[in-house]
């Protein structure tokens, strides 16, 4: 394409819509509007107007709002149908096999499909990550191909610009003027916080230039949150996990290497009715209970930087800290918060070392659940020798009993009974429903007593480094939009033709109101022609012929 | 503006608007790249080095696997309610007996679980190679082991040769031990 030469002589770079230097039309489209597009200036968009490379081509389709404004459209469709089946964290499933027959199972074959194409887990789906970068380039690049003519045109401003650009302008005055007249003028708007250059017989008065950045500084933000939120993907930047810890436990917090977290113990508070907490009482009586605290106190050991996992001798304690509820503990970076628990889980069961038929007592025994001891001996020699011991027994198989988990829910035990009325010992298999004696009746039993509970803390482990970042991609967001909406780039250009007559033209990006108040003054103050707002007229014409033709 | 000139923009522009077309792209494929193995960011791959750790076995005596190289690591995480795993300790046991001479070292890991359980069960199968216990799980989250029985096969390099999840036969066995035999 050829560099298209305006009458004055300038060179505009093809696509130029208003001339560089004098602001003429140069297409016949725009020769023949009413008002002029002054949007970018009238300047080239850049890539409008190269199109030979296929990196042109690429810079093009991206350069286009049309083709920013549809990538937004299908994320928000993609988003939308996401929401409707559960994200995969929610589904009662652990592994990705067991997920993707969770969809199937649940939702038949719609599930099969909404796995298939990712929208299960879609934020990190890959095609749904590639639509946010291409928003990404477009944003970048439509801005790109968009500033930077822009701001070389606003640098680069004539203040003669020719009549015709002047009449293309909504604000318009004509008429007479006397000798100072632009002199008035230009000290009026210099009064108004105009910046005002002046050349030969006209002057531009221009005020919040600045204002036109809007759009970019605010571009700028979300790029800046985008890749914040990139971030987040990346190893040691985010850490969202959950750590189940029961009271003594002392567990390696997931994703927090080097950390080691015990618990305390774990505390629930109601509010009792009585005293001060009586505004309560009303409350409880309808709802039962109501919760006043749930806290887990724990103890938070580092292991020295070069240690080994496992190895857990030169663990040093960094603090003793209380989790409550939105009081969450914080260490470097990390933070620990409440949020679930788990009450009255098994900790000790106690029993009574019995003789049948008498009823009578050789002692009390306390097996703890979490660390059971081999030998627990009574009084007078009698010994009750642990065998076996199943947490949570769930039956027998090849005559041997089985634990289905490793948590103390439904503890079993093979003991030995040794009493002096018994040296050979007695075997039973005592569980809390029942006791099997598998060789033979015995002479004495172990006879429940009580038992003593713990309970378990769900926690959640948080990092998020990434915050300051979306921070700041934020607050540069709503600066730009500050920028542009609460400010207005408002020009005047007048000149004094040689017959001593003004021509003088407005424009402004928005808030044409202040900008007319503005002129009012200026118009006062210099007696300048009477200014006619031309969109104004049109409408008011075409308002007119409308009525004509009903 | 003359030809040369011309020319000389026309090519700037298309260098400038690949460099940053590319900076884009690459950031794009860097994090699709991140989200696809996020979740396998810590799960240890075939031909990663095995992390080194050290865990006390029954007998008090430590046991830390890079004290092994030289040896191939026969490395099972157990627990004494998972049923698969109670199935094929014996089997590992035999085959211990074979492959002990030869260079493969068997550790079983069990999770956090009283020395009584772990005792007792080890003396009522009669196992002969070393039993350690995590007690606080670090080993675990280390290796990011989920599902249990997991065996991770370490070879002679201290390097990840095969990860094994579920039970095993003793056929599996006596061939995973060949595996990771030392020459």
């Amino acid at each position: 394409m050829d560099k298209l030469i305006c009458k004055c002589g300038h060179e505009n770079p093809p696509g130029t819509i208003l001339c560089e230097s004098c602001g003429r039309p140069l297409n016949e489209q725009e020769q023949n509007k009413k008002l002029a597009d002054m949007r970018y200036e009238g300047t080239a968009r850049r890539s409008q107007t190269y199109n030979k490379s296929i990196i042109d081509k690429i810079w093009n389709f991206f350069s286009s709002v049309k083709v920013g404004v549809g990538i937004i459209i299908v994320l928000l469709i993609a988003a939308a149908v996401g929401t409707i089946l559960p994200q995969k964290q929610y589904v009662p499933a652990t592994t990705d096999a067991e997920i993707k027959a969770y969809y199937t199972d649940i939702y038949g074959s719609v599930g099969t499909v909404y796995h298939a194409l990712g929208f299960h887990d879609l934020y990190n789906s890959f095609w749904f990550i590639i639509l946010v970068g291409m928003l990404a380039i477009s944003l970048i690049i439509a801005s790109l191909d968009r500033f930077v003519p822009l701001y070389k045109s606003l640098k680069n401003q004539r203040v003669l610009r020719h009549s015709s650009f002047m009449h293309k302008q909504r604000i318009v005055a004509e008429g007479p003027g006397s000798a100072d007249t632009l002199k008035k003028a230009e000290e009026k708007l210099t009064g108004l916080k105009y910046k005002v250059s002046t050349d030969k017989n006209g002057l531009l008065a221009e005020k919040g230039r600045f204002s036109r950045w809007g759009p970019y500084v605010n571009h700028i933000g979300l790029i800046i949150f985008l890749f914040g939120v990139m971030l987040r993907m990346m190893p040691g930047f985010y850490v969202d996990e959950t750590l189940w810890i029961r009271e003594g436990e002392t567990r390696a917090i997931p994703d927090a290497p080097g950390y080691v977290l015990e618990s305390k113990g774990f505390t629930l508070e109601t509010y009792t009715g009585e005293g001060e907490e009586e505004k309560f009482g009303e409350a409880i009586d309808r709802v039962g209970t109501v919760a006043k605290n749930y806290q887990t106190d724990v103890v938070l050991y580092k292991i020295p930087e070069g240690t080994l996992p496992g190895d857990t001798a030169d663990m040093e304690v960094v603090e003793e800290h209380a989790i409550r509820v939105n009081q969450p503990f914080k260490f470097d970076g990390y933070a620990l918060y409440q949020m679930d628990f788990q009450q009255d889980e098994l900790k000790t069961m106690s029993f009574a070392l019995q003789n049948k038929e008498t009823g009578e007592s050789r002692g009390d025994l306390t097996i703890d659940l979490v660390n059971p001891e081999t030998n627990y001996e009574l009084e007078d020699g009698s010994v009750v020798e642990l065998l076996g011991y199943y947490p949570d027994f769930s039956g027998f198989e090849n005559g041997e009993p089985q634990t289905a988990t490793p948590l103390p829910k439904n503890p079993g035990f093979l003991v030995k009974m040794t009493t002096p009325d018994t040296p050979d010992g007695e075997t039973s298999f005592i569980t809390i429903q029942n006791t099997v004696e598998p060789l033979g009746d015995n002479d004495y039993k172990l006879a429940f007593q009580g038992v003593e509970t713990r309970d378990a803390s769900g926690l959640t482990v948080r990092k998020d480094r990434t915050l300051p970042i979306l921070g700041l991609g934020g607050l540069i967001f709503m600066i730009g939009v500050a920028q542009g909406m609460y400010f207005n780039h408002r020009r005047f250009w007048i000149q004094q033709q040689a017959d001593g007559s003004i021509l003088l033209a407005g424009h402004t990006n928005k808030n044409w109101f202040g900008l007319k108040k503005d002129l009012d003054q200026v118009t006062e103050h210099a007696s300048l022609p009477a200014y006619r707002d031309q969109q104004e007229d049109m409408e008011a014409q075409e308002k007119r012929e409308g009525e004509q033709l009903t | 503006m003359s030809t040369e000139k011309k020319s000389n923009k026309k090519k700037n522009r298309t260098i400038m608007r690949s460099v940053i077309l590319l900076l884009l792209v690459a950031a794009i494929g860097y994090t699709i790249y991140n989200s696809v193995t996020a979740d396998e960011v810590e799960v240890l791959k075939v031909g990663d080095a095995a992390p080194d750790f050290t865990l006390t076995d029954l007998d008090g005596e430590t046991h830390k696997l890079s004290d092994y190289e030289g040896q191939g690591v026969f490395l099972n995480f157990w627990g004494t309610w998972c049923e698969p795993c109670i199935k094929e300790m014996p089997a590992m046991a035999k085959q211990y007996e074979v492959y002990g001479d030869q260079g493969v070292q068997v550790l079983a890991v069990n999770i956090a679980q009283s020395n009584f359980e772990v005792e007792t069960f080890a003396r009522q199968y009669g196992l002969n190679f070393p039993i350690v216990i995590d007690r606080d799980k670090s080993v675990m989250t280390a290796y990011n082991i989920r599902p249990l029985p997991t065996t991770m096969l370490v070879n002679p390099q201290g390097e990840i040769q095969r990860i094994v999840t579920g039970e095993m036969t003793e056929q599996d066995i006596a061939g995973f031990m060949e595996e990771i035999k030392p020459e």
